[in-house]
């Protein structure tokens, strides 16, 4: 019986593999694309989308500018053109105008493209412009390995508005054959009298990033350097301040608000806790590569990436073009949670609680949706699903310039990462630290309220002038400070007070 | 009475028919004026009045909450108009002087005369934000071209864009590249066109080539020289391309310019009704400002 039984299981699973190889060799000789795994069957497979006929139908999609994101965007357009006979027009914009180029015609009335990207803390202001993603979709395979932190992102009251095609979340990547080098670890010893381990506060990651900085410690005749980071305004960097911000400023004792105190709304972001990470990020000018102050997010996957610098922090873009094959730093990086501080600001008794706090920054990321006022909806949302379907999705995430980052349960195995040639230690790590972050009773969401992009962009100018200088930390997070409450006056504290209560909820681990 | 009422009526029809006549005529360029200028300058009156937003999708009437935001609290905007202040007229006045010493240089017969006036077109003639992003690589501090040459005979690096200084000047190097050409070309015409007369008579008294430069060559050169300004000084005015392609208005607001606020403001924060409110108050002193210095530059080079 239990011969059979054997057999029966041997020829079920002879059976599903070959049904898959079987299509991996049909769909990857035309799309080199999922070559690594062929296509995969599900509803939005290429098999599936094969069987669809959108001939004379346009699809018009503004999507980023390319690599990050707009790159997987033209290239699913191009594949899915192939297989559904549609015409998909896509155009590129750079990220800072990704809001206005959707806005403009939404709040006018208009629907010029089906199918607009952005980033994920865009719903508040989206929301009522976008259609919300039919239960088909919602109920597929492919959505159920979605995580659930990642569904309540895409989703408002419960109702999806953005396609989940990305994951995001900021942590810490280094150099492993650095921090790890016995003969490193002994000259750090001596030279400093501290331990060279991966760093677990914002004041040791400074500490080893001066000390690796401006010579030439990988042996490649090339200066390098001790950190890239995303400190050009308008460009993101409000998101890497957050980051720096959130060991200092998260306090698991004072629940009810990071950004605001969702009581009084009174901004918190010059508070002592705050001031105390941007001092910390101006002295990070002096250990990033020269033009370093104007690295936007492209700089710091390529600089980081390109074996550069020995630490970096942000999206998972520049972790993943590390490991890429042809990267002259493959399987010579590590990844871990972003440092944490010996002290945190407790905003109810005004003063540091002395211990160890850290706190995982939830960016988010890229997010997509369909126009409410779009003709083209079912073609639209067909597009998104075989855009994140499982054999590209697979694909993309491996690819560090496309910005496709994991947000699926089958993401955080190991093995999916060994499969593209990563050491398992490293793909170890890697996926511990994402999951990590997932339990982490301490963390921060971005703002998704009314008037986002007004409050990040006066944080960021803010930021901006104390790294290069034309302020103090402490002034240039006062002039913040009074910029959101200009705004909260304009925008309605009550307004921004219910939106931001979805998002303090979340921190507070009650959602 | 048959009579009167006879010439009476030829006369207005005579009257309509010339008024008819006139307005057919003038209708297309009133139609285009009103469309391309005056229905956009209200329209941005009507929209400065407004709180339009991401989250007041709608043409409301504020009143003038924006002015007063502007003129009270809004240092960011002052910040930036007098950085492009500085920015527009050391550009101008840089480009005229070396605008006018090629154009001086190929008006004489030299050799390879045509080459030469070719060779100096040529970045006018390439795209702004093309050559903007050719010049950002070249400037860039890790791993562009210009610090390594600087390195190999132990200068630098220098901070070419993330220094707040220096910065402003790579912006005006950029400028002076691309728009000195244009300069060029309008001085060139204006030399060319000269008449021969006041130049043969200082050959007969013979005066030298910096007296007949300085008595003859620039007052004649006056009355061109000062449209030159003025037009360049009023597209130097709008910089943005190369603002928002070297640096970003960065490091951070050391390179911002008054248009590149308004367009942030507008298209990146979304606040259309207070951008309008700049843009309206930005137009308004721009006119002042270019008129004033009209008519000082005439005062100081046209003498009678």
């Amino acid at each position: 019986m239990k011969t059979i039984k054997t057999c029966v299981t041997a020829l079920i699973s002879a059976l599903l593999v070959f049904s898959n190889v079987a299509y991996a060799d049909k769909w990857s000789d035309q799309f080199p694309h999922i070559k690594a795994t062929g296509d995969i069957p599900g509803e939005c497979s290429y098999e599936s989308m094969s069987k669809k006929d959108y001939s004379g139908k346009t699809l018009k999609i503004n999507t980023h500018a390319v690599p990050v994101m707009g790159e997987p965007t033209a290239l699913h357009a191009e594949q899915f053109a192939k297989l559904t006979g549609a015409k998909v027009d896509v155009t590129h914009t750079p990220a800072g105008d990704l809001y206005a180029k959707a806005m403009v015609p939404f709040q006018a009335g208009q629907a010029p493209y089906d199918i607009v990207f952005g980033f994920s803390n865009f719903i508040n202001d989206w929301r009522r412009y976008l259609a919300p993603v039919p239960k088909k979709y919602t109920d597929m395979k492919q959505m159920k390995d979605v995580t659930p932190s990642h569904i309540g992102i895409a989703s408002w009251d419960g109702v999806m508005y953005q396609f989940p095609v990305d994951g995001d979340r900021h942590y810490l990547k280094y150099r492993k054959d650095v921090i790890d080098n016995p003969e490193y670890k002994k000259k750090y010893k001596a030279d400093t009298g501290k331990e060279l381990k991966v760093p677990t506060t914002w004041k040791e990651y400074g500490e080893m990033a001066a000390y690796f900085n401006d010579w030439d410690w990988d042996g490649d005749g090339e200066k390098e350097y001790g950190s890239a980071e995303v400190m050009k305004k308008d460009d993101l960097m409000y998101a890497a301040f957050y980051s720096r911000s959130a060991a200092y400023s998260k306090n698991p004792k004072t629940p009810g608000g990071f950004f605001f105190d969702l009581e009084t709304m009174t901004p918190l972001i010059n508070n002592p806790g705050f001031v105390e990470a941007l001092t910390d990020w101006v002295a990070a000018t002096k250990y990033v590569p020269p033009g370093g102050i104007n690295f936007g997010l492209g700089d710091e996957i390529g600089s980081f990436g390109g074996g550069q610098t020995l630490f970096s922090f942000s999206w998972d873009d520049a972790f993943v073009a590390a490991m890429q094959p042809d990267s002259p730093i493959n399987n010579k990086v590590g990844a871990a949670q972003l440092p944490g501080s010996t002290k945190v600001w407790n905003r109810k008794t005004n003063s540091w609680d002395e211990g160890f706090n850290q706190a995982p920054f939830f960016v988010w990321g890229w997010a997509v949706g369909v126009a409410k006022k779009s003709k083209e909806q079912e073609m639209a949302f067909d597009y998104l699903c075989f855009f994140a379907n499982e054999a590209n999705h697979q694909a993309d995430i491996g690819i560090g310039r496309f910005g496709v980052n994991p947000f699926r349960d089958a993401d955080f195995q190991a093995d999916v990462w060994t499969q593209i040639g990563w050491d398992k230690d490293i793909a170890q790590s890697y996926v511990d630290t994402l999951a990590e972050m997932e339990k982490s009773k301490n963390r921060v969401f971005p703002l998704r309220v009314p008037g986002t992009f007004e409050f990040n962009a006066a944080l960021a100018t803010a930021a901006a002038k104390a790294l290069a200088g034309q302020l103090s930390p402490q002034a240039a997070l006062d002039e913040a400070a009074k910029q959101w409450n200009d705004i909260l006056n304009r925008v309605g504290k009550d307004n921004v007070r219910k939106a931001y209560a979805v998002g303090v909820a979340m921190e507070d681990n009650k959602l | 009475m048959a009579v009167i009422t006879t010439a009476t009526t030829n006369k207005i029809q005579k009257y309509f028919m010339n008024f008819k006549h006139k307005f057919v005529f003038l209708f297309p360029g009133l139609f285009v004026l009103i469309g391309i200028l005056i229905f956009p300058i209200i329209f941005t009156i009507r929209l400065s009045l407004s709180g339009w937003n991401s989250y007041t999708p709608e043409m409301n009437f504020i009143g003038i909450t924006n002015y007063i935001r502007l003129f009270t609290d809004d240092p960011r905007f002052w910040e930036s108009f007098f950085r492009l202040s500085f920015l527009s007229v050391s550009t101008v006045i840089l480009q005229y002087i070396i605008g006018f010493a090629l154009a001086l240089m190929v008006w004489k017969e030299i050799k390879f005369k045509r080459f030469f006036r070719v060779i100096f077109l040529i970045p006018m003639m390439t795209t702004p934000v093309i050559m903007t992003v050719i010049w950002r690589t070249f400037f860039h501090e890790s791993l562009g071209p210009v610090n390594d040459l600087l390195g190999h005979i132990g200068i630098g690096p220098i901070l070419w864009l993330s220094d707040p200084v220096i910065a402003k000047f790579t912006v005006i190097i950029v400028e002076v590249w691309q728009w000195t050409p244009f300069m060029f070309l309008l001085l060139l015409a204006g030399l060319l066109s000269l008449p021969k007369e006041p130049f043969l008579a200082a050959a007969i008294d013979g005066a030298s080539p910096l007296r007949k430069f300085v008595y003859v060559t620039f007052p004649l050169m006056a009355p061109i020289s000062i449209g030159a300004i003025i037009i360049r000084l009023i597209e130097a005015s709008k910089i943005m391309d190369t603002v928002f392609v070297l640096t970003s208005g960065g490091p951070g607001t050391a390179t911002e310019t008054s248009s590149f606020y308004i367009y942030i403001k507008g298209l990146r924060e979304f606040q259309m009704g207070y951008a309008a409110t700049l843009s309206f108050t930005y137009l308004v002193i721009m006119i002042i400002s270019l008129t004033i210095i009209a008519k000082v530059l005439t005062k100081l080079m046209i003498k009678e």
